[in-house]
């Protein structure tokens, strides 16, 4: 087990270092002028080039992205150019809160699917199954930010039962698990679950499915088990694809959803990311994408190290 | 039984009436706040320079700052004009028009405590023009320079006099300055004595960072919680310098919010009290529910600016009055934009000190303008094919696509055939800098980027005098007119404000008469508040006077 999870450990190197340079030239090919954020719209060309000097950006790039990935190896990646704020506690401070979002609509979310996967799958072809289908059809159709919008115009500006916005009473920087604060995340985290609801139900319901039919399960039961131990057979073979699936699912959440966290401005990675695109704040951007990016691979390090602890097969592949 | 029974009720007559009289000097005293949603998605910087445009100034400049020039807020029917600031008078040197005298307003004190003083004006001048400087910060030259592009130097002459010099006689100094906010040097230098740095640049950024953080200016509002792009708490200076400008409110909270649905459902909900541009499609509901709408004509302009290189068809004259005249602006204002803009018939408007008298009216009149492209060679069956660059989206854009859609339907009308090239917001930025002869401009002889018209270099000399084609400043279309260069030198020579307010309206008038631009509107700076909230100003400005505001 040590020497698989060494392997793939050794694999997320190139992997990390191809990400860095992708995430440092897809900033740089975009057109546009990376000092919009610090430059008036109405500034001379010369004083454009005097600050392209003093940050740096008249340097040949690949001067430039060893300079940054340097740094980056060092824990820093610089500072915001449009606040001035160090990129690293900007960045961090913004995926502490789309973690809190995300391990919400996580709990929300695969807890659904789950069930719904499991009901769908054992009862399928009835109505039951229909039913639960259903949602998890609706869940990946409907454009999230419009079911955020719906939420809030309900539960918000209607009924006044919940905040429309914002991710704590005073936007302190300490979240606390208490009702003052999570009051504020119900329908960003209600928002944010639909999707890995609606692919968690179907993939758990295809698994259950596919898993019932096969010719163990019926020895399981011609062998005298009860239901409830046919079930446990039933997940802990569904369980690595899962696994995978909601380690998938987990990623994405993490990094963040432009469009929920803006419709909630909740100050997570996706706002700061519409932050830093909308302002061409460079050093911000690379930032967010680096570290967005290696959430993304660690996630998927775990979820495979946890598989293949479940799973010997896939070790030994 | 009794006698216990009356004794107990009036053990609570009396525990009911001294809880009251406790609670009353607390209610009487209770501390009001106003939440306000920006339009911002982030906290405008709050180190003295704000960025995001007058957003910026408006929340986090004019709020904990003030400079040596300000702008009159006080009336929602007079144009806006500068009035004394930290510097109570000022005058140009009779021999030297470069040199400037500038007397300070005594008794000032920054939120720290510290005095203001000739010291402090030289400071926050070389904070972003000496180079060389321990506080010169470059991330906020970009946001100060091109607002005082003449701006050369500060000297002082004694405590309570400073004298500033300019490249070149200006008599547009004082507006300028109105966008230098001077923050407290004494509570930077405590910062940079305490910062750890490897050398005196990293000390120095260390020290700006943590005074964006923890910020001391001399206006009417301080500092007293910061989280960035969540929330920024500012609390009444009850000290403040003008007495008639203390705030009314205890606190104001500010709540960066960029999504116009959000912004309004948290208005609707009670999160907040006051949204900045509400989402145009709930103004009926907010208007039922009781909330107050404010807009007002601001110094904006949404124009095109035509392109003047040679070849350009918006060279004839007779073209561009017609483009100005076949544009029906009162229905795009009462259509497409409810009632949220301003027809635009020059860059200022009737009433305003730079307006002037223009012979050319611009106006609705179709039959004008089809006369003029006749007579230009243009009819029903020989358009005048003309491309002009724009943006989906962007600060100030309004609505850019919709807006460009209906006069392209408009100019139809009068045998022109509009074609678009609609770009990325930042990216039209960038090319506006590089001008119609850059190969950005992609062929088009016209672009679509609105402007700020507060002071006299922003609103005419930028766009107007020949010396500020690209890559000097933003006369995108190359316009050569020695009119207007012989204007533009007049106006920055006359020091008196009275004459030099007439030379800026001669040039004006004869922009207008030009038909430099197709002006088309104005923006309102619309904003929903609720009932609770009174004593709201909205002047013919960018900026608000939050002092005036009370909570009920």
């Amino acid at each position: 087990m040590l020497a698989y999870i060494a392997r793939r450990i050794v694999y997320v190197i190139p992997i990390v270092i191809s990400v860095a340079l992708v995430c440092f030239l897809l900033v740089h090919i975009t057109p546009g002028d990376p000092l919009v954020a610090v430059l008036p719209a109405d500034a001379s060309q010369e004083l454009a080039a005097q600050l392209r000097t003093a940050y740096g950006f008249d340097r040949p790039l690949p001067v430039q992205f060893g300079l940054w990935l340097l740094r980056a190896l060092h824990g820093d990646l610089g500072n915001s150019i449009a606040t001035g704020r160090p990129v690293l506690a900007e960045v961090m401070r913004a995926v502490s809160n789309t973690v809190t979002l995300a391990i919400a609509a996580a709990i929300i979310g695969f807890t659904m699917g789950i069930l719904l996967g499991l009901i769908a799958g054992y009862f399928r072809e009835t109505w039951i199954d229909k039913l639960a289908t259903s949602f998890a059809i609706a869940g990946v159709s409907v454009p999230h930010y419009w079911l955020g919008m719906v939420l809030v115009i309900i539960f918000s500006v209607q009924l006044n039962w919940l905040p429309a916005v914002g991710a704590g009473p005073g936007g302190s920087a300490a979240w606390a698990w208490d009702w003052a604060h999570l009051q504020y995340l119900v329908l960003p985290a209600i928002t944010t679950s639909v999707i890995p609801m609606g692919i968690v139900t179907r993939t758990v319901r295809a698994l259950t499915g596919d898993i019932l039919s096969q010719d163990f399960v019926e020895a399981l039961r011609a062998k005298g088990l009860h239901e409830r131990g046919v079930f446990r057979h039933v997940i802990k073979n569904a369980a690595p694809t899962a696994l995978a699936v909601m380690g998938l699912q987990l990623g994405y959440m993490l990094g963040g959803s432009i469009l929920i966290e803006t419709v909630f401005s909740w100050p997570g990675s996706g706002f700061l990311l519409n932050s830093a695109i909308f302002q061409r704040d460079l050093p911000l951007l690379q930032g967010t994408i680096l570290i967005l990016a290696l959430f993304f691979v660690f996630l998927n390090l775990m979820v495979d190290i946890a598989q293949a602890a479940i799973d010997p097969r896939i070790k030994r592949g | 039984m009794l006698i216990k029974k009356n004794k107990t009720r009036a053990a609570l007559i009396a525990l009911l009436a001294l809880s009251s009289a406790a609670a009353w000097p607390r209610a009487a005293t209770a501390e009001t706040v106003l939440r306000i949603a920006m339009t911002a998605a982030d906290i405008p910087r709050t180190l003295g320079q704000p960025d995001q445009g007058f957003e910026g100034n408006r929340f986090t400049g004019l709020t904990m700052y003030d400079a040596l020039t300000g702008w009159d807020l006080s009336s929602a029917d007079k144009a806006s004009v500068v009035i004394p600031g930290l510097a109570t008078e000022w005058k140009v040197d009779d021999a030297d028009k470069t040199k400037w005298t500038f007397k300070l307003r005594p008794g000032v004190t920054f939120h720290d405590g510290s005095p203001f003083n000739a010291d402090a004006v030289v400071w926050n001048v070389e904070k972003v023009l000496k180079q060389d400087a321990p506080q010169f910060d470059a991330s906020q030259v970009g946001v100060t320079a091109s607002r005082m592009p003449t701006l050369a130097s500060a000297k002082k002459v004694d405590d309570m006099t400073v004298e500033l010099t300019t490249k070149e006689p200006d008599s547009f100094l004082p507006i300028n300055l109105t966008n230098l906010f001077m923050a407290s040097p004494a509570k930077w230098q405590a910062f940079y004595d305490k910062a750890e740095g490897a050398d005196a640049k990293a000390k120095s950024q260390a020290a700006w960072t943590a005074f964006a953080k923890d910020a001391a200016g001399t206006g009417p509002w301080k500092m007293a919680g910061f989280t960035p792009r969540e929330r920024l708490e500012l609390v009444k200076n009850a000290s403040y310098w003008n007495k008639d400008r203390v705030p009314k409110v205890d606190k104001m909270v500010l709540l960066p919010m960029p999504e116009a649905n959000a912004r309004t459902a948290a208005l609707l909900s009670g999160q907040v009290d006051w949204v900045e541009a509400p989402a145009p499609d709930a103004l009926p509901e907010l208007k039922q529910r009781g909330f107050k709408l404010y807009a007002n004509e601001q110094p904006h302009v949404w124009p095109w600016q035509f392109s003047r290189v040679e070849g350009s068809p918006w060279n004839d004259i007779r073209v561009r009055k017609a483009a100005n005249l076949c544009v029906d602006r009162e229905g795009l204002k009462d259509g497409l934009l409810a009632g949220l803009m301003v027809p635009a018939t020059g860059t200022f408007e009737v009433g305003h000190p730079w307006r002037g008298r223009p012979t050319f009216e611009i106006k609705y009149d179709k039959a004008a303008a089809q006369k003029l492209m006749q007579e230009a060679g243009f009819g029903p069956n020989k358009k005048l094919t003309v491309k002009t660059q724009t943006s989906a989206s962007g600060s100030g854009q309004m609505q850019p696509l919709p807006m460009n859609e209906y006069i392209q339907q408009a100019l139809a009308e009068c045998y022109f055939d509009v074609q678009l090239d609609v770009i990325e917001w930042n990216t039209l930025f960038t090319n506006w800098r590089r001008g119609v002869k850059d190969p950005s401009a992609n062929g088009s002889n016209a672009t679509n980027v609105t402007y700020a018209a507060m002071d006299p270099f922003f609103a005419l000399v930028r766009f107007l005098q020949s010396g500020m084609a690209p890559p000097v400043s933003n006369n995108w279309g190359f316009i050569n007119n020695p009119k207007f260069d012989e204007l533009v030198k007049k106006a920055r020579q006359t020091f008196d404000p009275a004459a030099r307010d007439a030379a800026l309206a001669e040039l004006h008038a004869a922009s207008v008469d030009d038909a430099a631009f197709l002006y088309v509107a104005h923006d309102v700076g619309p904003r929903a508040i609720s009932p609770k909230v009174t004593g709201v100003v909205q002047p013919k400005s960018w900026f608000i006077d939050f002092s005036l505001v009370s909570m009920q």
